[in-house]
């Protein structure tokens, strides 16, 4: 019976090596490739490369961008969520493509956006100078590119959770009297956390990742402006490749934990859907 | 099973779950005023202005010499080159992302949960890193550039560089769209074509191919997508030269540097609609493949 529907054993044998081929060849080998270039001349000039004053920078930089970037991200998206999965509005499906558009944009693109709003020929440029607020080429830009970016990455994770979900258990609270926060916190987020920390998860990855909107808005100050992505590339064009490659290594390790939170969590998320499912 | 997580992949899966109806009658829920209100003020200021931003920009450098900026002969070799090598790597993501998401679904093998996890890698990596990791293994000195360069084969430096950037970055979308579908197959049509006398190519070609067709072109889509914006994993390996190697992204970049604002401008219009017509066509395919599903 089974025989059937599928293939003899050397058949079978050859799809896989020539997946597992092009897996290494395309995926395994340049991640292994950071690590062993960034070790390459040992393990102290690794460690040099990142404590140098311009690589903490950066990191810290990083990780600023980050711990603003994620929060907002995380409100509009849990907004975005509720008005989108739990009510019925005209234009809802247009919304939802919306919320999408900053996949389809390039991300150099998404970073000119910002210079025509707020570079010195922008649209806001000259009233920001007249007031001394500093955006372009600073930590405000950086931070809003990096939003833009991370813009969907909640929103399109809650909002099939929460549709998949339904209302019933929020009416429920709702007729024994329970307002909307209280709705809120008490019956629909326990439902949705792990959706949410894999939306949150995503959206670290991306903010501490993300290299061309950044680029375009940043300056490229060392030791102000430049970001970890920004850091390697200017190591790497000095030919400094060990640094380069150290401080890559760093987000390298960033990727493999979310992508390790990420797996797990989809074995638990996968779990707690099919609880309140089918 | 109706929330497979299409991971990254814009567009669709709102929609798809959406299983309505049962409740609509109850009263409203609350809160719609204060979460709309804010939904709508975020998306306008963060995304929506600065969109507009651009074609209102555009719009301002007159027909002619937005025309004269938009397509330079520059411009030109840098649409094709970004076009044509998202267009190649998305092919070839398409037969290779097909034969990964095959094997992940039907066969058990030693390491498939890690080989299903590395397939996420380029979803998580930073595109930078990405970019000098290509780099170190496809350029002359690599463990693979090397071999392949003493047979007189240049992957690195040159447009098939790009290509091969834009693989990388592509594949998880590939995998990862045709996946689902393809564990939610039911293995009794297969059966009844075999039961049928049809060989086994005959049915992964009648049977099998027609119903992933819809998410196999929607990967397609979405690699092709992703691939055109792509800036930070292709710098790297690219080479960069004018007319050559050098992306639309890239060329963005460097008349921003020159403070040619009017040319990054209208090289940055004409790849939004691109962006715009693209997410159309992916929305497209994914409401047909829906309609044709559900009914």
């Amino acid at each position: 019976m089974r025989s059937a529907t599928t293939e003899s054993r050397s058949i079978r044998a050859l799809l896989i090596a020539i997946a597992l081929l092009w897996l290494a060849l395309i995926i395994l080998l340049p991640l292994l490739a950071v690590f062993t270039q960034a070790l390459d001349k040992g393990l102290g000039t690794f460690w040099a490369a990142i404590v140098e004053p311009d690589a903490l920078a950066a990191i810290r930089l990083t990780l600023l961008t980050a711990i603003i970037v994620v929060p907002v991200n995380c409100v509009f998206g849990m907004c975005a969520a509720w008005a989108i999965a739990k009510h019925d509005f005209r234009g809802r499906d247009l919304l939802t493509t919306l919320i999408d558009l900053p996949f389809s944009v390039s991300p150099v693109v998404a970073g000119l956006m910002f210079v025509l709003l707020f570079g010195a020929n922008g649209w806001f440029g000259p009233w920001l100078i007249a007031h001394g607020v500093r955006i372009m080429f600073a930590v405000p830009a950086i931070v809003i590119a990096t939003a833009f970016v991370t813009f969907p990455y909640v929103a399109r994770e809650l909002i099939p959770l929460m549709s998949a979900q339904g209302k019933a258990e929020e009416e429920a609270a709702l007729t024994l009297g329970a307002g909307f926060f209280q709705t809120f916190w008490h019956v629909t987020l326990p439902n949705i956390r792990w959706g949410l920390l894999y939306g949150v998860l995503l959206t670290n990855a991306r903010a501490m990742g993300e290299f061309g909107a950044v680029s375009v808005v940043s300056g490229h100050i060392r030791g102000l402006t430049n970001t970890m992505p920004l850091h390697v590339e200017v190591l790497y064009n000095e030919y400094n490749f060990v640094g380069a490659f150290a401080v890559a290594s760093l987000l390298a390790l960033l990727a493999l934990v979310t992508l390790a939170a990420k797996s797990l969590l989809e074995w638990r998320h996968r779990d707690s859907i099919a609880a309140t499912g089918h | 099973m109706t929330t497979a997580p299409a991971l990254l992949a814009p567009a669709g899966a709102g929609g798809r779950v959406g299983r309505r109806g049962l409740f609509r009658r109850r009263a409203a829920m609350p809160g719609l005023g204060l979460t709309l209100g804010v939904t709508l003020m975020w998306l306008g200021l963060l995304v929506l202005l600065p969109i507009v931003a651009v074609f209102v920009r555009s719009l301002g450098l007159g027909p002619a010499h937005f025309a004269q900026v938009a397509f330079s002969p520059r411009a030109l070799a840098a649409y094709r080159l970004s076009f044509g090598s998202a267009l190649a790597a998305a092919a070839i993501n398409g037969v290779f992302g097909l034969l990964i998401a095959w094997v992940l679904v039907r066969y058990r093998f030693p390491g498939r949960r890690l080989a299903s996890a590395l397939v996420d890698l380029p979803f998580a990596l930073p595109t930078a890193v990405a970019g000098i990791a290509l780099t170190a293994i496809y350029a002359n000195t690599g463990i693979v550039g090397g071999p392949l360069a003493t047979i007189g084969i240049k992957l690195a430096y040159n447009p098939s560089g790009v290509v091969l950037a834009l693989i990388f970055i592509g594949l998880p979308f590939v995998v990862r769209t045709v996946e689902p579908v393809l564990a939610d197959l039911g293995q009794d049509i297969e059966e009844a074509a075999a039961t049928l006398g049809a060989s086994r190519l005959a049915v992964f070609r009648r049977v099998l191919l027609p119903e992933i067709l819809p998410a196999l072109l929607t990967g397609f889509a979405l690699a092709f997508a992703r691939g055109v914006g792509e800036y930070g994993s292709v710098i790297f390996i690219a080479g960069n030269m004018p007319y050559k190697s050098e992306i639309a992204p890239l060329l963005i970049v460097t008349q921003l540097e020159q403070f040619d604002y009017e040319g990054a401008t209208a090289i940055a219009a004409v790849m939004l609609v691109v962006s715009f017509a693209m997410l159309a066509v992916i929305n497209l395919i994914q409401a047909r493949e829906r309609k044709w599903r559900d009914g």
